[in-house]
């Protein structure tokens, strides 16, 4: 992979609760335009490395740098500013409930943007047509269903065109017609914006359609424990482990078996 | 910023009937872009317009806010029933578009906001009203048949909780009521001194800070604390717990919140009053004993003496049992408002403030009644 053509990358990365280690020696290199997936078993930590990758937690050990610059290794000031580049989806939408959807998403685009208020209003109808929320403006996040809150927030995510999104399990709590519409939605995403993203879930169908480049975080060695496409791993990993995990145990169940 | 970069629209017409509208430049993080009303001029002045075309050869750099003037164009095409071609725009902003229409805005989605009418919102206000006085005794109905149960021994009551809650509103609220109550009867005893003085009756000092230590300030000092202090801590845990659905939880398992989780906390509060209450009145003495014996010609004895004497035991009674029943009314409020609560954030922050609004008021208006119950029972 050219230099330059790398967006992320984590280097040595470990991340740890006190002194409770939840993983060491992570390294990855995401390319930008790309789609790529950490996935792994519960409790491997995955939620974890994304919140050292969007700032919320410092690593502790390692960094992460974006575009080629330093992410933890800078000031609080560069990073608050590589951060607006950034476009996160929270698992539960996060949404803030006492705003309705068209202030959430007007909110980053007040405070960082000077476009005038009308150009600020036709952006959120846009953002919100984009994930099919159209006329849902003045709604607020509890009058709404769960899918409808998810999709609401991955158009918070995009206010601000960001250069890289963050997905925290998004097709958690959809139904499998709403979580293909969301892994289309990603899709289009990178295609048309260019966006760099990452995701972190492990719902098989979606990895297989939306991953250009992915790694399995491993809760036993608590490291990286293969690297790749997914379907190449799938299919051609000599780790029974991944292979099992990307074919839901059947892989483990053919091997008993024979 | 050369001039090629500077974001651009012209309106021309190509054809008979053909709008073409050219775009060019940078239209990227620009503070001002050109106005979409240009193309709604266009429209206007040539009726006779049946399709609209872009040009966008010379167009730089585009983003979000591109992406929504388009569309806002291409609605105002759309409500002329003229055609749009997408062909000239770049690829991506072509994909964004169809993306945008293939979920059509919901028809009844749209919020209409009427005007409603004085008489209907007095109404709406009186009927609401009704509602708040219904549920305030629907509580207390099921808080008595929780009581009931318990004393039945059929309650799901767990007395650790009732220990932890106890911890929580006694032990631990230790500094705060000492604090307060100190300076209360440090206030009371300079008031008193300063009027006292002038007639030669400073010695009477303690008999004014000893009667209304016991008899009022001390409890309702502590009432008020605690209201700000555990009222509000208790509406903002079961509100909490509303919201992570853990008391849907509790009822899926047949355990009924009230018995579950406002008994215990009723219990405890009830339980730790009258210890606060003692507790207060003696430090409230204390800051009167301070001010005395240091500024007044009040030797020490004399003014324990004093005080001994001015105090009352029904007067004392009268205030621990005045505390209990403040404590009790803290923590019904608390409860109540948190159980009423909704299922967000801002939710529980109304509820907490509720909590501690009605619980202050409930102190006051019934220390109020207690007041004039006490006058005409000559206590």
């Amino acid at each position: 992979m050219n230099t330059e053509d790398v967006k992320i990358e984590i280097k040595n990365l470990g991340m740890a609760y006190g002194p409770y280690v939840v993983m060491r020696d992570v390294s990855a290199r995401v390319k930008r335009g790309s789609i790529f997936v950490i996935m792994g078993e519960s409790g491997s930590g995955k939620s974890t490395l994304l919140r050292a990758m969007i700032g919320l937690q410092p690593p502790a050990q390692g960094d992460i740098s974006y575009g080629g610059q330093s992410f933890w290794g800078s000031d609080e000031e560069t990073r608050n500013a590589q951060v607006r580049k950034f476009g996160v989806l929270f698992q539960s939408a996060a949404l803030w409930s006492s705003m309705t959807l068209a202030e959430n998403i007007d909110l980053p685009l007040a405070q960082y943007t000077d476009w005038p208020q009308a150009d600020r209003r036709e952006v959120v109808r846009l953002k919100l047509a984009l994930v099919g929320l159209s006329g849902f403006e003045d709604y607020y996040p509890a009058e709404i269903s769960g899918g409808m809150r998810k999709r609401a927030g991955l158009a918070r995510a995009m206010a601000l065109d960001p250069e890289i999104l963050f997905f925290d399990e998004p097709s958690a709590g959809l139904d499998p017609v709403l979580s293909r519409n969301l892994d289309q939605l990603i899709l289009e995403l990178r295609d048309t914006l260019g966006a760099t993203i990452v995701v972190v879930t492990h719902e098989l169908a979606s990895i297989f359609t939306i991953a250009d480049d992915s790694m399995f975080l491993d809760a036993e060695s608590r490291t990286v424990r293969a690297q790749g496409n997914p379907s190449e791993l799938r299919d051609h990993c000599p780790d029974p482990k991944i292979r099992t995990f990307l074919t839901r145990g059947e892989f483990a169940m053919r091997g008993t078996t024979q | 910023m050369t001039t090629s970069s500077i974001p651009n629209l012209f309106v021309e017409q190509a054809s008979p009937g053909a709008l073409l509208a050219r775009v060019s430049g940078n239209w990227r993080q620009q503070s001002t872009l050109p106005a979409v009303e240009l193309v709604r001029e266009a429209l206007i002045k040539e009726p006779s317009v049946k399709s609209v075309a872009f040009d966008t050869t010379d167009l730089t750099g585009w983003d979000s806010r591109f992406v929504a003037l388009i569309s806002q164009c291409i609605g105002m095409a759309r409500g002329r029933d003229i055609d749009v071609r997408y062909d000239g725009l770049p690829e991506g902003v072509q994909r964004l578009l169809r993306l945008v229409q293939a979920v059509p805005e919901k028809a009844d989605a749209h919020r209409i906001f009427v005007r409603t009418s004085f008489f209907r919102r007095v109404g709406e206000r009186m009927i609401q009203g009704w509602e708040g006085i219904l549920g305030l005794f629907t509580f207390l109905g099921q808080s008595l048949i929780a009581l009931a149960n318990l004393l039945r021994r059929r309650a799901q009551c767990r007395w650790v909780d009732v220990v932890e809650v106890m911890q929580q509103t006694g032990p631990q609220a230790l500094g705060i009521v000492a604090m307060i109550n100190f300076l209360v009867g440090l206030i009371l005893a300079f008031v008193g001194a300063v009027e006292l003085v002038r007639f030669g009756a400073s010695i009477y000092v303690a008999d004014l800070v000893g009667i209304a230590t016991v008899r009022e300030m001390g409890c309702i000092m502590t009432g008020i604390i605690l209201c700000g202090r555990t009222g509000a801590a208790f509406a903002a845990q079961l509100g909490t717990m509303k919201v992570n659905e853990e008391i849907s939880a509790l009822q899926t398992f047949g355990l009924s919140p009230i018995e579950f989780l406002v008994l215990p906390r009723m219990i405890a509060m009830v339980l730790m009053m009258p210890f606060l209450c003692v507790f207060a009145d003696l430090i409230s003495i204390a800051g009167g004993y301070l001010v005395s014996v240091s500024m007044l010609d009040v030797s020490s004895t004399e003014y324990i003496n004093r005080t001994i004497q001015a105090i009352e035991l029904k007067g004392f009674l009268l205030g621990i049992v005045k505390g209990t029943f403040f404590g009790l009314l803290v923590a019904y409020t608390g409860c109540l408002r948190g159980m009423q609560s909704g299922h967000t954030a801002a939710a529980v922050g109304q509820a907490t403030t509720r909590a501690v609004v009605s619980g202050i008021s409930a102190i006051i208006a019934s220390d109020g009644i207690f007041a004039v119950l006490c006058n005409a029972l000559r206590i």
